[in-house]
């Protein structure tokens, strides 16, 4: 059963881009009344997150290597085309964009500041990340992937906390000059690629073909990783990452932001390692070392944290060190382990920033020493908090116990040590979190709180369902595991 | 006597030349009219100025597709130059459209401005089809000599003085340069034919190697690359730049500096082609030097003005990198790259224009704190010419530097691509700064005094629309930029 029988011959792909797009002109357009593009932007990425749960349902199954494609020609002069295709993996990315930005419209429901403008970066955001799960052509993921930035200045730099300009700046510099790094190799490995074959072509398909001598391979290599090294973070290249996340606005933006960082691991998935075999195989080592030296420092800078929401940014590097380790590991368990964390990290991190967001606005601070004694003041918030806290120490049974554990499993049984020294990692992670949750709800509360309301109707409705997908991720993660089987490239 | 003027005169078609006659009429007509209209009436004058453009371009584009040759192979109105005489020509209605309310805030509301305009570009046509190095150098002259009064418009002012004078100065020298230049390489081939000279020196081989190729080679390059403001010949770019009336100084930085890039190529790929790896090289050097010390020195600049300035020098080291390519995808990667500049240029200077404020008191960064939220349409422009100047998809600014840099690597300098997507990098940082004032810092100023004249919004409108178009549907473009190439 291919997917063309059970969907509608429709450009699915483009109204998962163009979608939020046009939402986004909505609301610019009806900047006048608030309380329409409150609705304007939640109507518009709840119908993107059922395009993708109705993609999800009728394609996971498909067979052959993409479950969707749009294709069309674009710049013939170069061999550019408009190509877009969904696998396993980009399905599921999508589907985590989609509904974090759910998520991100009901948290901005309270900004105060130019609402319209900040719910319209929101939107392009989305269209920027979709583009860049759905490109398979280089140009195009290309123009996606730097498009995607420019929201993400704003959203930083107008809304964000103190240093929102260093931050901006600084994420923006950072970034941009890593891809430019790719733009080069990508225009060699097309010409490269076009001296051997004859015909000139930036479509992944057909650079797949391509066969490079390896000290070639290890410079092209070397461009397309610094691009996503970069983003993903990979230590050393980190450093923007908590400035961005910790400056990035509360309402909202910060659990979008960690999307930014999967678009890093999803490019290596996608791009950098299938173009560049051989390279791939020999720097494994090296990037298992990368991810594992950023998986302890990480976890002991967010130890060292008193600024709640730099400990979360801190926990992310953290956390994608294990998702790099297991895609190092190169054996099927362990990558399906990396993609399955990657995506609950999204879930339990973006809850994190959620119910810190709401903490924040109730008590004025994210320092630990100022904070405390939440328990007693406001239960069921501490009660979320506790639970995703939880669920990113990796307690069995909630989301992302399933993908840590396979991540660890594979990387055993191919490389034991890589694994082993992984281990008292996880450890930290349990060490930090629990700093953070003891600093937060119990311990006493300072003397001078005014009282603190308990969670509203609103923000349960952000929460619930992340709850509730948190726990059911975490019983059954195979749902998510199963449109990976079919994905191509990788081992 | 009477033998040469029969020389002289042979093989006229006046098709081959018709574009820029039609706009030296307009602007003689023009000349003749402005002495009946009353003082500081202006509006005429624009509005000839601006049908003489379009006329012209409707004559431009007749000729794609046709080449005409005429005065003994000394004009040849080839797609090469219909390519370039479009991008003039857009370089003059955009400024032109973006002058009159300026020039009357400055006080300066004269007629003789448009002629002068219009004498430019023609100078700058002859320039794009000229194959011969006489009609090269006149259309120089023409092109310079307008361009040196403009350049001192303002006369009352004296920053607009010294930026007339001393263009003027250094602008000469280096004419004596480009003129000693091609008397050598009269001498040594006895013909200032450009496919003579080069079909010569191909016949006569052991003349590449000869001192006085080499020496009437460089001194050329000297002459054009003074015009392209390339480094080390760009030292009179700033003050020039920056002195000059506003609208002035996006003309000059899109069109003549286009106009020198065409008979620059044309010059290069006709004569000097037996000599390509040689001036591939020198070029190499000099497009590094450029776009490094041009990025370099333009972080520094609190003046947006002067800024612009500088990084127009880095623009044009990009333009040199497809020229050092010299490659189909390098060259027609120059055409597109003069195109594609030469609307997200005058779109920011156009943004200058409105924020200026009367005496052009309000060029600094802090002058846009806030800008986005006081004129938000006023800010997307500036950041859609921006983020084009910046070399961001999706628009006009990645497309070109795209096309180029893949010629040069393509070309196998992979090093020069290499520091050029260095250099933008570099560039980020200091287009940015004016992001960060305009959205990121709290308005200090209320921005009263920005009025919207419908014709600079035309002006904004049609950069912006240039720039997304060429960002996001350049095929087109980037096809006609291919069948332009000799």
């Amino acid at each position: 059963m291919t997917a063309a029988t059970t969907l509608p011959q429709f450009p699915w792909l483009s109204l998962l881009i163009g979608l939020p797009l046009a939402g986004a002109l909505l609301c610019l357009l009806h900047r006048r009344s608030r309380q329409e593009c409150r609705w304007l932007a939640l109507a518009t990425t709840l119908a993107t997150l059922a395009i993708c749960i109705g993609l999800f349902v009728a394609c996971r199954h498909g067979d052959g290597p993409w479950l969707l494609r749009e294709d069309a020609a674009w710049i013939p002069r170069f061999g550019i085309r408009y190509t877009l295709g969904l696998d396993g993996l980009s399905l599921l990315l999508t589907l985590l964009t989609a509904g974090l930005h759910v998520v991100a419209v009901l948290l901005a429901w309270p900004e105060q500041r130019r609402l319209p403008q900040f719910l319209a970066l929101l939107l392009v955001l989305e269209s920027g990340l979709m583009g860049v799960f759905l490109a398979v052509d280089l140009v195009l993921f290309y123009l996606f992937w730097e498009v995607m930035l420019l929201p993400m200045l704003f959203l930083i730099g107008i809304w964000g906390g103190e240093n929102r300009r260093r931050a901006a700046v600084r994420f923006f510099l950072y970034t941009l000059a890593g891809s430019l790094a790719m733009l080069v190799a990508m225009i060699a490995l097309y010409l490269l690629h076009g001296a051997q074959s004859g015909s000139y072509s930036f479509a992944l398909a057909d650079l797949l073909q391509t066969r490079l001598p390896l000290t070639q391979e290890y410079l092209l290599f070397g461009g397309f990783m610094l691009a996503f090294a970069i983003k993903a973070p990979l230590v050393p290249f980190h450093t923007w990452q908590p400035d961005a996340l910790s400056e990035a606005p509360a309402n909202g933006a910060v659990d979008v932001t960690g999307l930014l960082l999967k678009t890093g691991i999803y490019g290596m998935i996608r791009f950098a390692f299938p173009l560049f075999p051989n390279a791939t195989r020999d720097a494994l080592p090296l990037l298992a070392a990368l991810a594992l030296v950023g998986l302890f420092h990480a976890a002991w800078s967010a130890y060292r944290q008193d600024d709640v929401k730099r400990i979360l940014a801190y926990s992310s590097i953290s956390h994608l060190g294990l998702v790099l380790l297991g895609l190092a590991a190169w054996n099927t368990t362990a990558w399906q382990g990396s993609v399955l964390l990657m995506v609950t990290h999204g879930i339990v991190t973006g809850a994190l920033f959620a119910v810190v967001a709401m903490l924040r606005s109730r008590t004025g601070t994210r320092n630990l020493n100022e904070l405390g004694g939440l328990w007693g003041a406001a239960p069921q918030l501490s009660a979320c908090f506790l639970f995703f806290a939880l669920a990113s120490l990796g307690l069995p049974g909630l989301a992302n116990f399933a993908g840590e554990i396979l991540v660890l499993l594979g990387t055993f049984r191919s490389q034991p040590l890589w694994a082993l020294l992984a281990l008292p990692g996880l450890v930290f992670t349990a060490a930090y979190l629990l700093r953070l949750v003891q600093g937060t709800l119990w311990g006493p509360a300072p003397a001078a709180r005014a009282a603190i309301p308990d969670l509203t109707v609103r923000e349960w409705l952000v929460l619930l369902p992340l709850i509730v997908l948190t726990v059911w991720l975490g019983l059954a993660p195979a749902p998510l595991l199963a449109p990976l089987a079919a994905v191509g490239g990788l081992p | 006597m009477e033998n040469l003027v029969q020389i002289a005169l042979q093989n006229v078609n006046l098709a081959a030349i018709m574009p820029s006659l039609v706009l030296v009429c307009f602007g003689m007509g023009l000349l003749l009219i402005n002495v009946f209209l009353p003082r500081g009436t202006t509006r005429p004058a624009v509005w000839i100025s601006l049908v003489g453009i379009v006329v012209t371009a409707v004559v431009t584009v007749q000729g794609w597709g046709n080449p005409q040759y005429g005065f003994s192979d000394a004009v040849a109105l080839d797609n090469f130059a219909t390519f370039f005489n479009v991008t003039f020509l857009l370089a003059a209605a955009l400024t032109i459209l973006m002058s009159d309310d300026y020039l009357r805030r400055e006080g300066y509301a004269v007629n003789e401005y448009y002629p002068l305009i219009l004498f430019t570009t023609a100078g700058a046509m002859w320039m794009a089809s000229g194959t011969d190095m006489m009609t090269i150098f006149l259309g120089l002259e023409v092109m310079s000599i307008s361009l040196y009064v403009l350049a001192g418009f303002f006369r009352g002012q004296s920053a607009s003085n010294e930026a007339g004078l001393k263009y003027f100065l250094l602008g000469a020298f280096s004419t004596g340069f480009l003129l000693y230049g091609m008397a050598l390489i009269y001498g040594v081939t006895g013909s200032t034919r450009l496919t003579e000279i080069g079909a010569y020196l191909n016949s006569h081989s052991s003349l590449l190697a000869n001192p006085m190729t080499l020496a009437g080679l460089v001194l050329l390059s000297i002459g054009f690359l003074f015009k392209l403001g390339a480094a080390p010949f760009h030292m009179w770019t700033p003050d020039v730049y920056q002195g000059a009336p506003t609208p002035v100084t996006a003309f000059m930085s899109a069109g003549p500096k286009a106009a020198a890039f065409a008979a620059f190529l044309r010059t290069l790929e006709y004569c000097f082609f037996g000599l390509k790896p040689e001036w591939s090289a020198m070029l190499w050097v000099l497009a590094v030097l450029t776009m490094t010390v041009g990025n370099v020195i333009a972080i520094s600049q609190t003046n947006i003005k002067r800024m612009l300035a500088y990084s127009s020098i880095s623009h044009a080291g990009y333009a040199l990198v497809g020229l050092v390519a010299a490659n189909e995808i390098g060259y027609s990667g120059v055409l597109f790259y003069m195109l594609a500049y030469t609307f997200m240029n005058i779109g920011a200077f156009a943004v200058l224009i409105l924020v200026g404020k009367q005496g052009e008191e309000n060029l600094t960064l802090e002058g846009f704190a806030g800008l986005g939220y006081k004129r938000p349409l006023l800010g997307v422009a500036m950041s859609v010419f921006l983020f084009a100047l910046m070399g961001l998809p999706p628009t006009a600014g990645f497309a070109g530097k795209f096309y180029i840099f893949a010629g040069a690597v393509k070309a196998g300098y992979i090093w020069l691509a290499i520091i050029g997507v260095l250099n933008s990098a570099v560039s980020l940082y200091y287009y940015l700064r004016v992001m960060v004032y305009m959205y990121f810092r709290d308005p200090t100023e209320d921005y009263a005094w920005i009025s919207l004249p419908v014709s600079v919004l035309a002006t904004i409108i049609l950069a912006v629309i240039g720039c997304l178009y060429l960002g996001i549907l350049p095929n087109e473009v980037m096809a006609m930029a291919k069948t332009a190439i000799f």
